[in-house]
């Protein structure tokens, strides 16, 4: 690989430039070209998962009103939603998007360490969502598994999708987990070697220790989901026995003998809780800058900040069973993953009280960035204290699969890194396109995503303590729930259908500001990181002109007593900083 | 799951070891002047593959480790038989080892500029290797015509799935071999890149007999 060295290249300007269309948009090494690419992909599928969403609360809020909802559409409806809203859309737009754009250009580096390799990751990524897509066009349709994939249900007669279906979301998978590893080991790899001078670990940014630590886990996590999804194949394909019981399927024998489903759902977990956290951990660290650079402050506790990202990282593998509480596990067991589960609890309220000291007499600037992670605080800290109910065996068990657990891991994994991705992107457009949107439109677009999800899930763990069951496709005749469940199920569903309606402001916004909007200041928010100090605006390919970026000082240099201006960026020397008094001492 | 915790425990031990190194009684916050080598990794500057293929075999022993975790979980059910494996094995293993030994010999000759015994190395190194592969492949046969197929027993399942998996690995380590071996025959690229090529191909080898001893003892003790 000739491309090793691009990104360890110092002064050296021999490196050539992509000319034509294809070799820069197209198959573009370029890191910031595959992050937009990754990101626009990622939104895609997103939004195709968003309108499922809006077809599986057409069914809950006004059943049998709407012909074309089917039982079997719905249950395709549920899985994809799930799967293309964790995997296809966070995953990937946290680590592919913003990982690609935000690691070489906040480390002070001029690519990824393999870019080769990262333009394969993008391409390898891209097919996994076209087989996904390709799936739910197959005869029998996509799979109607639920987004857990549990078997026997998964393929066995009687559910959606047994037979293409599930076959191609597993390849899917597959193919996504190939991809996810060529971009993972660069992004470690990247933010390991190819940091400028000066750039310590403790001092970069904490998005990059979000999204550093994340990597490191999808990458021990993912194989978990690989080894399921390859022996399930099996299991359907070859009729090995891995996961399959002894079952008997509408009289017949489907010839399977004593496998175990447990034996999946452990593999399952071990892969999915950490996914929970490769998802949080970069929405943790993007908007602990966001917070810091809107509030003129700097992080609060930082190096606590960092040990908790990593503590939480860590803890993320022993608490996988608590997924599964109603599986009839051993007590001891549900008592140990009751503990860590809440033992993780505490590095996570660490960072909460830490955002939010961050914000106490800081000077508060509440552009649409800042206001989307102010929302992210609130909606994560009500998700996360349901999350504490959860862990625990007792309030699990009547709560589990009612539409409470439905709120929970909305609020907390659905609803919050989406704030931050809205977030993320209104703060770093600028950079990336060159241009401002408008505030307003932006304001409206926030308060609106914000309350209307809360109008959205707030009232959902009514109906989980009602006892509503999830995935159910209609309730039939159900003596214990009041009329008054169907009420709140239809204003729910009218919330839903207005902020995906809500969603039309942002892109609205973000195209009228690509076409019209006003060029913007190399770096709008007076923001200290090195990717607002880039010598071009938008930066160019090799980000840094003739020379790297030599790094004096952390990322969170505000309101720094003594100084002219209310932050110093991390390239400006003790020397060089304006008002010339001497820096050390100052804190 | 032990197995796969276990190994996790030790991986994150490593890179938290490494990590309080570099961040313990750092005060960010406070001008200091850092030391030139501070922004690379701990093999040097001009080391990412080879931080890069640690990562890799970080994520190929998670593979691993969890199919073992499974192979344990699922073995405790009743259904499980245990299973005679082929004696082609021993022959496939004990290849496998030169073939270690020999891409060793290899390595070392590039590392002492020996460049005459580069080729033979390499050559000896794939034809084991390659042998080691196909064995593995006769030993599937063996036991298919002996009525032992995937369905038959759990045991035969991870048999073929654990043999079938670790066989992908070498294939995969056999690709940037053919690239490395091309190199040294036709003589392009130069003496560094070629001996970094060969020591990472090494390591690998290596990574790989130790992860086929730990499956051939599982299978055999199993």
């Amino acid at each position: 690989m000739s491309y090793v060295a691009y990104a360890d290249r110092d002064h050296e300007q021999e490196h050539h430039d992509p000319d034509t269309f294809i070799t820069k948009y197209i198959w573009s090494q370029d890191h910031k070209v595959i992050a937009i690419q990754y990101g626009i992909t990622a939104i895609f599928v997103g939004l195709i998962a968003l309108g499922l969403s809006a077809m599986m609360r057409l069914q809950l809020g006004f059943p049998d009103e709407f012909s074309f909802i089917n039982p079997e559409n719905y249950y395709q409806f549920i899985t994809m939603h799930g799967m293309i809203m964790v995997i296809y859309l966070l995953t990937a737009l946290f680590l592919g998007g913003f990982g690609n754009y935000l690691i070489p250009l906040m480390c002070g580096s001029r690519d990824m360490v393999f870019p080769f390799m990262n333009m394969l990751s993008y391409w390898v990524y891209l097919l996994s969502v076209i087989v996904l897509i390709i799936s739910f066009f197959v005869p029998g349709g996509s799979t109607g598994a639920g987004w857990t994939l549990y078997p026997p249900q998964a393929i066995s007669p009687g559910t959606p999708g047994i037979d293409l279906g599930i076959l191609l979301m597993l390849g899917s998978l597959a193919l996504f987990i190939v991809a996810f590893t060529m971009g993972g080991l660069n992004y470690v790899t990247t933010v390991l070697q190819a940091r400028c001078k000066g750039m310590t670990l403790m001092r970069m940014p904490l998005s990059v220790w979000g999204i550093f630590i994340a990597t490191i886990l999808g990458l021990l996590a993912f194989p978990a989901l690989l080894v399921s999804a390859i022996m399930m194949l099996f299991d359907k394909l070859l009729h090995t026995s891995f996961f399959m019981p002894a079952i008997s399927v509408m009289g017949m024998d489907p010839g399977y003998s004593g496998g175990s489903p447990i034996l999946f759902q452990h593999l399952f977990w071990f892969f999915g809780h950490p996914e929970v956290y490769i998802v949080a951990l970069p929405a943790f660290g993007i908007v602990s800058d966001l917070i810091s650079t809107h509030a003129r402050k700097n992080i609060f506790g930082y190096r606590m900040m960092i040990w908790a990202i990593i503590m939480i990282g860590g803890l993320s593998f022993i608490v996988w069973a608590h997924h599964m509480y109603v599986s009839g596990m051993n007590p001891y067991f549900g008592f140990f993953f009751a503990t860590t589960t809440l033992i993780i609890a505490v590095p996570t309220a660490i960072k909460v009280y830490n955002w939010v000291l961050t914000l106490w007499e800081g000077n508060i600037h509440l552009r649409v960035p800042m206001l989307f992670s102010i929302g992210f605080i609130f909606t994560f800290i009500h998700g996360g204290l349901t999350g504490l109910f959860l862990g625990n065996v007792t309030i699990d068990l009547p709560l589990s699969d009612t539409y409470f657990v439905v709120a929970h891991f909305h609020m907390v994994m659905g609803v919050s890194p989406v704030l931050v991705v809205f977030g993320a992107i209104y703060h770093w457009w600028p950079k990336i396109t060159g241009r401002m949107y408008n505030e307003t439109l932006g304001k409206w677009h926030f308060w609106m995503t914000f309350l209307g999800t809360y109008a959205i899930y707030l009232p959902m763990h009514y109906l989980g303590f009602a006892g509503v069951p999830r995935r159910y496709f209609a309730m039939g005749n159900t003596d214990f729930l009041p009329d008054s469940a169907q009420d709140l199920n239809a204003a729910i569903t009218m919330s839903a259908l207005f902020v995906a309606a809500t969603q039309i402001l942002f892109f609205v916004n973000m195209i009228w500001s690509l076409k019209k909007g006003p060029k913007s200041d190399p770096n709008p928010w007076d923001a200290t990181t090195l990717e607002w100090q880039t010598p071009d605006h938008p930066p160019k390919h090799g980000n840094w002109g003739h020379e790297l970026p030599e790094v004096h000082r952390w990322a969170y240099d505000y309101s720094v007593p003594g100084y002219a201006d209310d932050f110093i960026p991390q390239n400006v020397s003790a020397d060089e900083a304006p008002a010339g008094r001497d820096h050390e001492g100052e804190h | 799951m032990t197995i796969a915790l276990g190994f996790l425990a030790i991986i994150l031990a490593t890179l938290l070891g490494w990590l309080l190194k570099q961040t313990f009684n750092a005060e960010p916050w406070e001008a200091a002047v850092v030391s030139d080598t501070a922004h690379y990794g701990p093999f040097g500057a001009d080391r990412s593959k080879l931080i890069a293929l640690l990562g890799l075999m970080a994520v190929v022993s998670s593979f691993f480790a969890l199919i073992l975790s499974a192979y344990a979980l699922r073995m405790e059910l009743g259904d499980w038989v245990p299973m005679t494996e082929p004696q082609l094995l021993w022959t496939n293993t004990v290849m496998l080892i030169v073939a270690s030994g020999a891409l060793q010999w290899t390595r070392n000759a590039a590392v002492n500029d020996q460049q005459g015994r580069l080729r033979p190395g390499l050559l000896i190194t794939g034809v084991l290797t390659l042998g080691f592969v196909l064995g593995q492949f006769i030993a599937w046969q063996q036991l298919q015509n002996s009525g032992q197929f995937i369905t038959s027993n759990p045991a035969n399942g991870f048999f073929y799935f654990l043999t079938g998996a670790h066989a992908v690995h070498i294939l995969g380590g056999l690709y940037v071999w053919a690239r490395a071996t091309l190199k040294v025959v036709l003589g392009t690229g130069d003496a560094t890149t070629t001996r970094r090529s060969i020591e990472l191909c090494t390591i690998y080898w290596h990574f790989l007999l130790l992860v086929w001893l730990v499956l051939f003892g599982l299978l055999l003790s199993t």
